[in-house]
């Protein structure tokens, strides 16, 4: 009977990234990008369409079922 | 024998109709960078009859440039905006163009790319690229950004593609090949990139400025 405590226990925040599903819940948008080895001053990040502006990545924090696009720039042109 | 403008427009307005030239020719778009994105992005909308186009580069045409460029041999040491200019009016006579000899920055882009409908980033340098898609996002929200990423190298035609990353926000290229790997840039994939933001500038006009609107632009 304790079938709700322990979905409380076990929250999983699923994120969609570039179209993967990512456990990165909670994490804010600086963390993220700095785990996955992205050079900041090459990225345009998006969230469900809008953009996150570079200011703001320390403390915007992904939410469950968020839809998120990190372009990251390549040279050339 | 150069047309008149009159005899100009009626080619246009016969190749592409009259409501849909009309909506061409009330754009204005803006092509920050000049080399192998931005000058063929402009010699294809320039066909098109684009109302007007807003050109930026703060380089001169270089030996390096010929070959994948549209450029001459004679212009060699010529500003880039200018040159480009005389090789539009030899197309297009009637083109109207704004150029701005500038680095464009976060100080001077707000005023230089104030008069665009849409912006096509068309540098070479990542972090330029990066800071100008965002810039347009963050504080022009009425304007649409075409941005492009990775059209180096020799794989496939096929994987240079067009995404729609949001409303205001589309992105063409291969997403991966950089400058720095392998063979660099080769003219007939960076123009298929190129012609790729051409193209979406001219759906974007195409679905957005639907009859009606045309006084709002």
């Amino acid at each position: 009977m304790g079938g709700r405590h322990s979905l409380l226990l076990e929250v999983i925040l699923v994120v969609r990234i570039n179209g993967e599903d990512v456990d990165i819940g909670g994490k804010t948008v600086a963390e993220y990008l700095d785990f996955a080895g992205y050079d900041l001053k090459r990225v345009a990040v998006e969230v469900n369409g809008e953009i996150v502006p570079k200011s703001q990545y320390a403390n915007t924090v992904f939410k469950d079922g968020d839809s998120v696009e990190v372009v990251s720039f390549v040279g050339g042109g | 024998m150069i047309p008149t403008k009159e005899e100009w427009m009626k080619a246009l307005n016969d190749r592409h109709g009259i409501g849909f030239q009309k909506k061409i020719s009330l754009a204005t778009v803006a092509i920050c960078g000049l080399g192998g994105l931005g000058s063929n992005i402009a010699i294809a909308l320039a066909r098109l009859g684009i109302g007007k186009l807003i050109l930026i580069d703060f380089d001169k045409v270089d030996i390096t440039n010929l070959h994948r460029q549209q450029y001459k041999a004679n212009q060699i040491g010529m500003r880039k905006t200018e040159a480009l200019q005389d090789n539009l009016k030899e197309i297009n006579p009637y083109i109207v163009t704004e150029i701005h000899n500038v680095y464009l920055n976060e100080n001077n882009a707000m005023s230089v790319l104030s008069d665009a409908d849409i912006v096509c980033e068309a540098f070479d340098n990542p972090e330029c690229k990066a800071m100008l898609t965002n810039f347009v996002l963050e504080k022009m929200c009425e304007k649409y950004i075409v941005a492009a990423s990775g059209m180096a190298g020799l794989d496939s035609a096929n994987l240079i593609k067009t995404r729609k990353i949001s409303k205001r926000f589309y992105l063409c290229g291969d997403e991966v090949s950089d400058i720095k790997d392998g063979i660099g840039l080769l003219s007939p994939r960076v123009m298929l990139c190129a012609a790729h933001q051409a193209h979406t500038v001219l759906r974007i006009i195409a679905e957005e400025w639907k009859e009606g609107n045309e006084n709002e632009q």
